[in-house]
């Protein structure tokens, strides 16, 4: 049984934040209104509805917002980001980023021996975002200048919103939703919406070709990826991610010290693995998959005419996408974040479970994309054509058979 | 979804070069295309004229910046032909062996340049890491990584240096094994063979109509390689098989690329043989006469196919007129009918398997 670092939810953690810095308000408050006779009673009454349940929720739930975004995009993004450019250089022959803390001039330590070219790269991808930032915004003179200046926004924002619904644990979440599964699923397929308004409103050939992939890439992909779903549904019978994963949370078979898991790759619905891989790389537009941008043909497709931060957004926002595809995975078919406990340490009051089960959930994340990482700086692009016949001829006949052996494993089993 | 044209070009990711790929899509299917070259044009047959016969080697060098050392063998070739000189034996033997390593050089280069093309940066970078080895040993021979200057009319400009033989030998043995890597990671990849097979499809007809020569045409089952059919320097005491596509289905994108990547192949075996049958001791050169009269031809296997130069002379001492033909710019003529009916994306899976050179095509 797996057990939350972040216990028992992150709305209640953020809540002892947001009252603690409440009461501190309320301590300087009530001592200004002590002090000056006349403003006692605003200042009380100020106070008090500081510490009221509306403003306590409302701070809450942003602090809680703002803690999953800087821990998906300051850690998660970044991280992710760091591995693929340095895994792939490694892949390559070459050292790759090498951009480090003690590259900055402002580092104090060891300035004469350590070569400041030669640090992890961990900071490379911030310094990358500083130079976008200080680039010029171009708009083409034809292009439909506000779709052209939504659609990044569109994209940023579509992509961050599957993060609501995505628990990293079973107490690290911002919302626990009924049906989950179905909201990560719909914000996932919005993304290809606003690379359709991107391609068109640029107003350029290459934009526009890569904006038109996109949307037929998401009819051939999208289909098999909602059936592989429902395949596994008939296993879970639910589209809740915690209590998807909360099934999978037992053994499957006893081996003395160690038991395999009861994940669903090792049940039935491995078929309506592998087809939900296929098609996640598809929706995470990535090489062999990355038809939309293939800057071999299309220069950089649909993103070829923004610049400066606008391209840092549509551009770094693939990773996230990559990183959510990676973290479904990990929930639907490798057992989300459930793992052993092996001790439990408390910190005061704080117990710190070891591991908890936001370590599980990062370290097969990560795995995902490495694996990610690794087949797509290994293999060549394939072509729209190809990727339709790939999406209708192959990946929809095998998920409706992934869906009647989901069936028949329901019915035989129960 | 009405047809329209899209510029593949001048800046663009796909041209090696400066040069531009017009293409008439109907969606994405291509239904017409028009290569348009001579951004950089230089007007090389011109210049030659008004320059000594020697001084003109510094300027094929840069015909084909990535294959140096075979346009100024050809070009040393046609004048001394029209001189009437004979080259060394070991002077011959030089030449082959910088003819041959400058082939393998140029082949990694295309190679490389693939990788990116099909969307696979992994084979860029592996394909330029081998292709330094060869560069240092150019670099040993003559002195330069690129634009080299070492053939010279009458022989070439220096010896090689001591032991390079076995520098040579170790080097190409290390990069045999990793053709392997090669293989593994282009020819055994299904989505390699997906971007490739059936694309960019030309009959042996329709090649020869079009002047494509070398590799291209040898991928389309037609047996014809200038090492062996007309000979220079000492080609025939070497053993080779010339690379041609077996298959019934040649002259695809995958058949070139694979005719090419034997080559590589083929030439570390003319090396190997090459270093054991090169004079260790005698002349490299012969000293030419400053002034000549007469016409000399010469047409050479180069990496891309067959490179001609026509030289005349008119008792001064540079040529009258020069005539360079390019293979890279006849079998530009050939690509509308390579292109027609692929879609958008084959267009760099096509170009870039019939090894574009822009500075030997707009001369």
């Amino acid at each position: 049984m797996s057990q939350p670092l972040v216990a028992p939810n992150l709305f209640e953690v953020c809540k002892v934040l947001t009252v603690a810095i409440l009461e501190l308000v309320r301590i300087i408050l009530e001592g200004l209104g002590n002090a000056i006779p006349p403003l006692h009673d605003p200042l009380f009454g100020l106070a008090a509805f500081l510490l009221g349940t509306f403003v306590v929720t409302v701070l809450t739930w942003i602090i809680a917002m703002t803690v999953i975004l800087l821990w998906v995009t300051l850690f998660n993004l970044l991280t992710v980001m760091w591995i693929e450019r340095k895994i792939y250089s490694r892949l390559q022959d070459r050292y790759g980023i090498m951009i480090s803390i003690w590259s900055l001039p402002l580092w104090p330590f060891n300035r004469g021996t350590r070569p400041t070219h030669k640090g992890t790269g961990y900071l490379q991808n911030v310094a990358d975002g500083v130079k976008l930032l200080q680039k010029e915004n171009l708009t083409p003179a034809t292009a439909d200048s506000a779709m052209f200046h939504i659609s990044p926004v569109l994209i940023a924002a579509s992509t961050l919103m599957i993060f609501v619904a995505l628990p990293w644990s079973s107490g690290f979440y911002v919302a626990r939703l009924e049906f989950g599964l179905l909201f990560v699923l719909a914000a996932f397929s919005l993304a290809p919406f606003g690379i359709l308004v991107a391609g068109w409103s640029a107003n350029n050939k290459y934009t526009l070709v890569g904006g038109l992939r996109a949307a037929a890439q998401l009819m051939s992909y999208g289909i098999p990826l909602i059936l592989a779903v429902i395949a596994l549904v008939f296993s879970t019978g639910s589209l809740n991610l915690f209590d998807i994963v909360q099934q999978q949370d037992r053994p499957l078979v006893e081996l003395g010290l160690f038991s395999i898991p009861a994940w669903y790759i090792f049940s039935p619905q491995a078929l309506g693995f592998v087809i939900f891989s296929v098609a996640i790389v598809a929706e995470m537009e990535r090489i062999p998959f990355d038809i939309p941008e293939a800057e071999a043909e299309l220069v950089e497709g649909w993103t070829t005419e923004y610049s400066g931060m606008r391209f840092g957004i549509v551009f770094g926002f693939k990773w996230l996408r990559m990183i959510a595809g990676s973290a479904l995975i990990a929930i639907l078919y490798l057992g989300g974040w459930s793992g052993p406990v092996f001790a439990i340490v408390y910190a005061g009051p704080v117990a710190i479970p070891i591991f908890p089960e936001e370590l599980y959930f990062l370290l097969k994340v990560w795995v995902l994309c490495l694996i990610f990482i690794w087949i797509s700086w290994s293999v060549p692009r394939i072509r729209i054509d190809q990727i339709l016949q790939i999406g209708w001829k192959r990946l929809v006949p095998y998920s409706l058979l992934a869906i009647l052996i989901g069936a028949g494993a329901r019915v035989v089993w129960g | 979804m009405p047809e329209f044209w899209v510029n593949m070009g001048p800046q663009h990711p796909m041209t090696h070069g400066l040069w531009n790929m017009r293409v008439k899509v109907d969606g994405e299917t291509i239904v017409d295309a028009e290569p348009e070259i001579g951004y950089l044009h230089r007007g090389y047959e011109k210049i030659m004229e008004v320059r000594e016969f020697q001084k003109n080697v510094v300027l094929t060098d840069r015909l084909c910046y990535v294959s140096s050392i075979t346009w100024s063998h050809a070009y040393c070739l046609a004048v001394e032909r029209m001189m009437g000189l004979e080259v060394p034996e070991r002077g011959q033997w030089l030449r082959l062996i910088s003819l041959e390593l400058q082939r393998i050089a140029s082949h990694l280069m295309w190679l490389a340049s693939y990788g990116p093309d099909l969307g696979l940066l992994t084979g860029l970078l592996w394909a330029l890491r081998e292709r330094e080895l060869f560069l240092d040993l150019i670099q040993l021979m003559s002195g330069a990584r690129m634009n080299q200057n070492y053939p010279r009319i009458g022989g070439v400009r220096n010896d090689i240096p001591e032991k390079f033989g076995a520098m040579s030998m170790r080097s190409i043995g290390h990069f045999l094994k990793k053709l392997k890597d090669y293989e593994a990671l282009f020819q055994d990849s299904k989505v390699f063979h997906l971007r490739t097979e059936g694309v960019g499809k030309i009959s042996s007809k329709d090649a020869i109509d079009w002047g494509v020569t070398g590799p291209n045409l040898r991928a389309c089952g037609v047996d014809v390689d200038l090492r062996r059919l007309d000979p220079y320097e000492t080609y025939e005491e070497v053993e080779f098989a010339p690379q041609v596509w077996k298959g019934a289905d040649g002259g695809d994108s995958y058949a070139r690329f694979v005719c090419r990547f034997n080559e590589l192949r083929e030439s570390c075996r003319i090396l190997e043989q090459a270093f054991d049958k090169v004079p260790s001791t005698g002349a490299y050169r012969v000293k030419p006469p400053r002034r000549a009269e007469g016409e000399g031809v010469a047409h050479t296997e180069d990496s891309r196919g067959e490179a001609l130069f026509y030289v005349c002379g008119d008792g001064d001492d540079r040529p009258y007129r020069v005539k360079i033909r390019s293979p890279v710019f006849c079998t530009m003529a050939a690509t509308p009918t390579l292109l027609r009916g692929n879609k958008l994306a084959d267009v760099v899976a096509i170009l870039g398997s019939v090894d574009v050179c822009v500075g030997e095509m707009d001369k």
